[in-house]
């Protein structure tokens, strides 16, 4: 079964080449290699105010900047985890770096039948 | 027997193998909503056929039996293209008579396993209570749905997308390791506590859940070492269940302070008591050893000696971790024996607008109403909780003290 684990976090916007970006970096390093087999997917980011919403209305197309929520947790990157079970991937997405800070939101991938 | 007796009693009896079946076939399929609907599909057949054909012998191995078939008819019939021949296979092996009656006695784990799958945190609480309540103890959708003060619709619906989850994020139907267990007991606690009083007015049927909820009770508090709560329901169901001979006698329902204290069973009440002590140096204070504690206090005292004032301290802990207008209800009735009935009555009408459809709310108005002496309005209290009360005994119950109210009216 395929999990999506969404890191929410609070835009924690670590500069590159500072100690603490570094070691995210190393965290997050340490998570990919003992989860290795279960990646299959994974992306980090750049910050919410790098974003661009786009939506289709009548035709349309509107382009404004970031989501619209103001919401103090925005979505950081993700992970498509390949687990046995719900129990499984929450396991994995608790050691997932942002859970410590944030919220990682563990969704199942839907699956299409294969034709 | 006559016709409506022997439907009754066929229900009784699938009833309380509805558990067991449903346990073994989820722990086989590895799937709740495929095994519940099983279940289903077999009990409405026994409620059919049994009334003519005769209970069988063993009723859960007949039940598990017909509902594993129809599970193996429902997967056959699933047109995913998922291969599911393995499964196919290992269920019709079982279909074997020695086999089947194998698994009803073995199905203890797999019940509590299944208890506490559906306890997963990835679900509501309500939700996690609705799919144990209904799902894996069989207790009819009415009463669950009455428990939840919602309607039997909304309770379906609430239960389609619980077993919905399940099965779409995969939460696995096995035991959860220790520390999920430890985290997941509260909500188990108050399925049980839940199932008890169940049972608990049940007294002219024969559906076993309060004795199924104290075994259950039994075995959550063997299973986590020094789980003081889980102690403290135990004990708390222990003592409740001391008092049934008294607290029935001839089909009316007798108040504890009606009751003939030698009707106690005073074994079990010693038993609730160990197991109280037990919970208590553990000095994990709780709801449930709080209650218990109140009817340890009931349990050592005549009526008239009741240590209301030690009652009414523990009403007023209780209230701090659960403020809820039914335990200040059961605050207000120590407060009426300290203080005044007129005091308590104050209280009551503080809740009243949160109570409104629950009848023992009515009835505990009206009896201190009644000792209060105003008996007119006494009498609209019973008879407001008449009109709610659905349980027999209660509504006998409350017809004998509208009686008592319309003697006192009547003028000498």
């Amino acid at each position: 079964m395929k999990y999506a684990a969404l890191i929410y976090d609070s835009a924690a916007t670590e500069e590159p080449n500072t100690e603490e970006f570094g070691e995210v970096m190393q965290a997050y390093q340490a998570f990919g290699e003992k989860y290795g087999q279960q990646i299959k997917a994974g992306e980090a980011l750049l910050p919410v105010e790098t974003a661009t919403s786009v939506q289709v209305r009548n035709g349309e197309v509107l382009t404004t900047d970031g989501p619209f929520a103001e919401t103090k947790e925005t979505l950081g990157g993700f992970y498509i985890l390949d687990c046995e079970n719900l129990d499984a991937a929450v396991q994995a997405a608790a050691e997932i770096p942002g859970a410590l800070h944030g919220t990682v939101e563990v969704r199942p991938v839907m699956e299409l039948p294969e034709n | 027997m006559s016709y409506n007796d022997i439907n009754n009693h066929v229900a009784e009896v699938a009833t309380n193998e509805w558990r067991k079946v449903v346990a073994i076939l989820a722990n086989e399929l590895a799937d709740l909503e495929i095994a519940e609907e099983a279940t289903q599909e077999a009990f409405s057949t026994a409620i059919t056929q049994w009334p003519t054909s005769g209970i069988p012998q063993r009723p859960g191995a007949w039940l598990l039996s017909v509902a594993r078939r129809k599970a193996i008819d429902y997967i056959k019939r699933e047109i995913n293209g998922r291969n599911k021949t393995e499964l196919l296979s290992q269920l019709e092996q079982r279909q074997s008579p020695a086999a089947v009656a194998i698994d009803m006695s073995l199905v203890r784990d797999e019940q509590l396993q299944l208890i506490f799958s559906c306890c997963h945190p990835s679900l509501s609480v309500e939700t996690q209570l609705g799919l144990t309540m209904r799902c894996v103890l069989g207790i009819p959708t009415p009463d669950v749905a009455k428990a939840f003060l919602i309607s039997e619709q909304a309770l379906a619906q609430r239960l389609v997308r619980g077993k919905r989850k399940i099965k779409d994020s995969v939460i696995p139907l096995t035991m959860p390791s220790d520390a999920e267990i430890i985290d997941r007991l509260t909500v188990v606690h108050k399925a049980i506590y839940l199932l008890y009083n169940k049972g608990y007015l049940e007294t002219d049927t024969n559906t076993d859940f309060s004795k199924e909820a104290i075994r259950l009770a039994k075995i959550v508090a063997e299973l986590v070492a020094d789980d003081a709560e889980g102690l403290g329901l135990l004990a708390l169901l222990f003592y409740t269940e001391s008092r049934k001979d008294a607290r029935q006698i001839e089909n009316q329902l007798i108040l504890l302070e009606d009751q003939d204290r030698k009707l106690w069973d005073w074994e079990t009440i010693d038993t609730a008591n160990k197991i109280l002590d037990q919970a208590v140096v553990l000095e994990k204070t709780g709801p449930y050893q709080i209650q218990a504690a109140i009817n340890a206090l009931h349990a050592v005292a005549t009526f008239e000696e009741t240590d209301w004032q030690q009652i009414e301290l523990l009403y007023i802990s209780l209230l701090k971790i659960y403020n809820t207008p039914v335990i200040k209800l059961n605050y207000a009735i120590a407060v009426s024996f300290t203080q005044s009935p007129k005091e308590a009555l104050k209280i009551l009408d503080n809740i009243e607008s949160e109570l409104k459809n629950y009848h023992y709310f009515y009835s505990t108005k009206g009896e201190l109403l009644f000792r209060d002496k105003q008996f007119k309005k006494a009498n609209e209290q019973f008879e407001q909780a008449l009109s709610l009360a659905t349980n027999k005994l209660e509504k006998d119950f409350l017809k004998t003290q509208i009686e008592k109210t319309v003697e006192e009216l009547q003028p000498n």
